[in-house]
């Protein structure tokens, strides 16, 4: 059996595992855009101790594995009758959650600080300025590594097959035990991803183009 | 219109930690003046001028604007902040914003102006410095001669009581000085309280009614600009103008 029947024969399955392995990633994201804002704002709070909180939060996640990170996530909140889905979600958001407060500060702290003079100077507060002025501005910067980041979560996504979630990699595994042929199913599974990525990048780039106007 | 008061200054002091950047600055600026404020690089201009809008704020001294004693305990500077308008030397404009948006955000945000009437009013001031055709352009589409024209109405968007120009034309390629300093003058002629720091010799004595030399965060001297360009009193203000000229 050739490579290309096997992938016609088995890609309802994969198709399925793709869109959990999109679901989850997209979740996460969505969640540590927000956790991420949350964490750069205290990172230039310029009051200590929620630098330190910051500081502290970061130190963690890239201080051990996503995989040991999921796995905590996992039994910590299935025990309290969360669902896989969501224990996973979470774990991945806590850990994009960290990189993307980095993105979001830098870029914050990329855009001249004559904007937030100026935007003072016309009497707004320094929130409103914030909001208006320099968040817009920055999110345009953070864009290209927050298309990174999304594309590094849609990889690492495929962790969670380690607790059982039946998406993309999983999907693949399963089938190669199964048929004691992991190569085929893995090159199969490898297209999947390449094109999720590729999918992807193009949407970043299309936002990128459209965001950049105005320059 | 009788000469209120529109700035006073008393007793200033200001540092960056060690730093004393004002020392004892005392100024008092009358409606519809417009002065000229000179000085090396360093000596503290600019840091005034954000002491007068709050960007800044004081160690000491007293900071009057339009004969009310502004002090952040009692007031909300961000109120006092829109009564005194700025235009930095970089422009500072919003590049995600048109032309026009840039006039009307403020307004809009902090006025809580309708939209319409923002717009009207925006479109108004665009005319005046001579930009309506750009405005529905983006910043970075224009010349710095432009850039500021539009950083100007800007500032004038909020009906602010007083301008403050931190060297409004010393990015400028020369060719382009020229239409800033005529939008500045036509200001000053109409009757904005203004305060400019500049090396335009020109525009100082053709426009301020007087003029400020300040060295190491102190005033030296203050005359009319003719007298303090051409016959300065002290001989660290000639060493100045000797060396700018
Ligand atoms: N925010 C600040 N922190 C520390 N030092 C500053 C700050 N702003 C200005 N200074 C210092 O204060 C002095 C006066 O600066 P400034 O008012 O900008 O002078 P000028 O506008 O006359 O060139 C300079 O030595 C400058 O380096
Ligand atoms: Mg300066």
């Amino acid at each position: 059996m050739d490579l290309l029947t096997k992938f016609i024969d088995t890609y309802p399955v994969f198709l399925k595992g793709m869109l959990l392995t999109f679901e989850i990633t997209i979740v996460s994201i969505f969640i540590a855009i927000f956790i991420g804002l949350f964490f750069a704002f205290l990172k230039i709070s310029n009051i200590k101790i929620l630098e330190w909180i910051a500081d502290l939060y970061i130190f963690l996640v890239r201080g051990t594995p996503l995989v040991v990170q999921i796995f905590i996530f996992y039994f910590g909140l299935t025990a309290f009758n969360i669902s896989d889905f969501l224990a996973v979600v979470l774990g991945l958001a806590f850990h994009n959650g960290a990189y993307i407060a980095e993105i979001f500060r830098g870029a914050i702290q990329s855009i001249d600080h004559g904007q937030m003079e100026a935007g003072r100077s016309l009497g707004m507060t320094m929130g409103l300025t914030m909001r208006r002025i320099i968040l817009p501005q920055a999110s345009r910067r953070a864009l290209p590594p927050l298309g990174n980041q999304f594309i590094i979560a849609l990889k690492d996504s495929s962790l969670a097959s380690f607790i059982g979630m039946y998406e993309l990699f999983n999907v693949a595994t399963t089938h190669g035990s199964l048929k004691y042929d992991y190569m085929s199913y893995l090159l199969i599974v490898a297209v999947y991803y390449l094109v999720l990525v590729l999918f992807f990048s193009i949407i970043v780039r299309i936002i990128e183009k459209k965001m950049s106007s105005s320059d | 219109m009788s000469k209120d008061i529109m700035i006073n200054v008393e007793k200033l002091n200001k540092s960056f930690g060690d730093l004393h950047v004002l020392r004892d600055i005392d100024m008092t600026v009358n409606q519809s003046e417009v002065v000229c404020l000179i000085g090396a690089s360093g000596s503290g201009k600019s840091t005034l001028l954000r002491c007068i809008n709050f960007l800044e704020l004081k160690d000491s001294g007293l900071v009057m604007i339009g004969g009310e004693k502004i002090e952040k305990e009692t007031h909300d500077l961000n109120e006092v902040r829109a009564r005194v308008g700025m235009v930095f030397q970089h422009f500072n404009l919003f590049p995600h914003k048109t032309v026009l948006q840039n006039v009307m955000e403020a307004p809009i945000y902090v006025k809580k102006y309708p939209k319409e009437e923002a717009k009207m009013e925006a479109r108004a001031l665009l005319k005046k410095v001579g930009l309506l055709d750009k405005e529905n352009v983006y910043p970075s589409k224009l010349s710095g001669g432009q850039k500021q024209r539009v950083a100007i109405a800007r500032a004038l968007a909020m009906k602010p009581e007083i301008m403050l120009f931190d060297e409004p034309t010393s990015a400028l390629d020369p060719e382009l000085v020229g239409e800033v300093l005529a939008t500045m003058k036509e200001l000053a002629e109409e009757g904005m309280t203004m305060v400019v720091v500049t090396h335009e010799m020109g525009f100082a004595r053709e426009v301020a009614d007087w003029a400020v030399y300040m060295h190491e965060g102190r005033i030296v001297e203050v005359g009319h600009p003719e007298q303090l360009f051409s016959n300065p009193k002290e001989a660290r203000t000639k060493n100045f103008l000797d060396s700018v000229l």
